[in-house]
């Protein structure tokens, strides 16, 4: 399998991480992805650099500032009006006469809707590998890309790598690498890079955007706290009894696949395989029976509850803390009891 | 109007076990059924059969029995099937797989001029999402992937408005057609086929293309060759071989104290 790398491939150097800035905002994704490729590329003993693309150069700067403090020692910016909402388009031709110009031999974004749809463009235009949803990345003694993801709705690790060309790809799922220190700061270079593209050239039009309506629904998987119910609640009532308890925590809730295809809760309170990955400090299940495709969600919580009544579910066999017993009747007395705990405790404070 | 449909054939379950000791994948005796994401894709384009009498080819790249789909496919009301199979397409990653389709659809597309092309949002074993946008790239289409909703299409102006799922909220996209989409699940229920599609389907006689036939411009750049991805090393997620530590008390006030003291004392942080 192994053949020698082409010798037009050898001068390609250096981690590149895309980030993906939007509306004012840096998605958490790209940091944590600065915090794993400055791993990979201290490993390499290579520079690490972030991709900046939008629309406003001043903003842009902002956005490369936080890049640096993440890990990041360069930036490459393109700046263009036509480059303020994601098209696939336009991203796909800066992000490939960058790489074409720079030549980096890693680059990572993040396996988020823009991402993906991004990244599989990117990869064909080029004719390189790309590695979907990983989860664990690393550099073997050949200075080759390892990279590890689940397939199989996660009943399956496998390990991939680009062997004989150049970037190798890979999307990463959000919240699986930890999000690095901030270094306040610290600072790099900036590098800009036009988009030599016209708004004529471009097909596709945003007529709008319409963000969604709870500002709190894009939180979920970043909340430290989560509770979650599943088809075991029973009736969509019960649902209330989750998210109380989540109130009282400080937390969100989410639910498992079946809540949202029997509509009790929206879409993107999906928490699973095809729905969010979560990584909070705590994760309570209620009534749900841990599928894989719900479990390879959820993993990543420190603390994991699961309240089921079945003591032969599934969710025993990943859950740090079980409770045998009925959602219905548990979940009022679990909300009482923290809300006293946490009561007693801020009179303390 | 004309649309191709991409459909693959799966394990009938995501949960498929590696052996202990090859490390291989066992799908022996694991049932195939159509990709359940590409369903929502196949129902979006019998709409637009309802709609505009638009024809419906539906195309899949696989072994041979992977015909089984196509056909379950036609019983749902497609009205045409293409089998791309060839040993040379034995081993593809996402790239040389969307080498072969594109090809194969810009084959079908000489015959009969194409107006979008429809993929699942992704599968659920090899679980890319890659290939919708790799056919749309080598064929220089506009690509729409995630969408939750087809608003309108004008088939005069050769133009199409959909919602697409971005982070953080919808995109409303206008674009020209032809273009790609990649339906996101749960927008739609798959239809009942009728009597007259199942006998149709039972009869139809599926055409089968080897790369030469679809037009592949490099065999080359097929299968594991065309690869550029190499699978190093599979195998089975590490369990934890620890059980949950049962909380347990006479009430469910009992209980939850009982809980609550664990959760704090072990993870002082929470407070
Ligand atoms: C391609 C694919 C993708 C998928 N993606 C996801 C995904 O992203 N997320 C996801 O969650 N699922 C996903 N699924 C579905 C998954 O396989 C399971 O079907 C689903 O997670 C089950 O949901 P559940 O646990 O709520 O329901 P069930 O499996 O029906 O479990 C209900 C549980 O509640 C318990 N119970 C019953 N009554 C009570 C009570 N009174 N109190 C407490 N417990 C009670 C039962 O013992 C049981 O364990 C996917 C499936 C496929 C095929
Ligand atoms: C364990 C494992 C891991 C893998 N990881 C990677 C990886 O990281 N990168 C990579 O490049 N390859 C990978 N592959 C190879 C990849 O699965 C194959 O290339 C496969 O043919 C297509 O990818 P997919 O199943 O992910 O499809 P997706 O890209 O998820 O499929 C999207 C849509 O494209 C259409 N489509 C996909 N395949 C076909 C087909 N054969 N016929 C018709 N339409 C189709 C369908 O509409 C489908 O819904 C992996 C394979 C395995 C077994």
């Amino acid at each position: 399998m192994k053949k020698e790398l082409p010798e037009h491939f050898k001068a390609y150097r250096h981690v590149w991480v895309f980030i993906e800035y939007e509306r004012g905002n840096i998605h958490p994704v790209s940091l944590e992805l600065l915090g794993e490729g400055r791993k990979l590329a201290d490993k390499l003993d290579v520079e690490l650099a972030g991709v900046v693309i939008g629309a406003e150069a001043e903003a842009l700067h902002e956005a490369a500032l936080s890049c640096f403090e993440y890990g990041a020692d360069l930036v490459y910016r393109v700046a263009d009006p036509i480059l303020a909402h994601y098209r696939n388009e336009p991203f796909t031709k800066a992000m490939t006469d960058l790489v074409n110009t720079y030549k980096p031999e890693v680059l990572l974004l993040g396996a988020t809707t823009l991402g993906r749809d991004l990244a599989g463009s990117v990869a064909t235009t080029l004719l390189t590998g790309l590695t979907a949803d990983c989860t664990a990345l690393a550099i073997d003694d050949e200075r080759s890309l390892a990279a590890t993801r689940p397939t199989f709705g996660g009943s399956l690790m496998c390990t991939i790598h680009t062997l004989n060309f150049r970037p190798q790809m890979a999307t990463v799922r959000p919240r699986v690498m930890p999000m690095p220190e901030r270094q306040a700061g610290r600072i790099g270079r900036i590098a800009d890079h036009s988009l030599s593209m016209a708004e004529e050239d471009i097909v596709t039009k945003v007529l709008r955007f319409v963000p969604d309506r709870d500002s709190d629904k894009a939180q979920l998987a970043y909340a430290d706290i989560v509770v979650a119910g599943g088809l075991g609640l029973r009736t969509p009532e019960n649902l209330r009894l989750v998210k109380e308890l989540a109130e009282v925590l400080g937390g969100d809730y989410g639910g498992s696949r079946p809540l949202v295809q029997k509509g009790w809760i929206e879409a993107d309170r999906q928490i699973g395989q095809t729905g969010k990955t979560i990584r909070p400090k705590l994760y309570i299940a209620a009534g749900i029976s841990g599928a894989v495709q719900h479990r390879v969600g959820v993993e990543g919580a420190d603390l994991i509850l699961a309240i089921n009544t079945d003591a032969n579910a599934p969710i025993f066999d990943f859950a740090h803390l079980g409770i045998v017993a009925d959602a219905v009747s548990l979940l009022p007395a679990l909300t009482e009891a923290f809300r006293q705990r946490l009561s007693i405790n801020r009179a303390a404070s | 109007m004309h649309v191709v449909v991409c459909i693959k054939q799966v394990p009938d379950s995501a949960q498929i076990r590696v052996h202990p000791v090859t490390n291989t994948i066992m799908r022996q005796g694991v049932p195939t059924i159509i990709n359940p994401f590409d369903l929502f894709s196949l129902e979006e384009a019998l709409r637009l059969k309802d709609q505009f009498g638009a024809k419906v080819t539906v195309l899949t790249m696989g072994p041979k029995m992977a015909d089984q789909a196509l056909r379950k496919a036609l019983t749902f009301g497609a009205d045409e099937a293409i089998l791309l199979t060839d040993r040379a397409f034995a081993g593809s990653d996402t790239l040389a797989t969307s080498l072969a389709i594109s090809s194969a659809i810009a084959k079908i597309g000489e015959k009969e001029p194409i107006d979008i092309v429809f993929c699942g949002k992704q599968t659920i074993d090899g679980d890319t999402a890659q290939v919708g946008p790799g056919i749309a790239t080598r064929l220089g289409l506009q690509q729409l992937t995630y969408v939750s909703k087809i608003v309108s299409i004008d088939r005069d102006a050769k133009e199409i408005v959909v919602h697409r799922r971005a982070e953080g909220g919808v995109q409303v996209l206008k674009t020209s057609l032809p273009c790609l989409i990649t339906m996101l699940e749960d927008t739609n229920h798959i239809r009942f086929g009728t009597m007259a599609d199942a006998f149709r389907a039972a009869r139809y006689q599926i055409t089968e293309w080897s790369a030469t036939d679809a037009g592949v411009p490099d065999i080359g750049q097929c299968g594991l060759r065309g690869s550029p991805t190499v699978v190093k090393k599979v195998f089975a997620p590490s369990a934890r071989t620890d059980k949950a530590v049962p909380i347990t008390g006479e009430t469910p006030k009992a209980i939850s104290d009982s809980l609550v003291e664990t959760v704090f004392s072990a993870h002082p942080g929470l407070q």
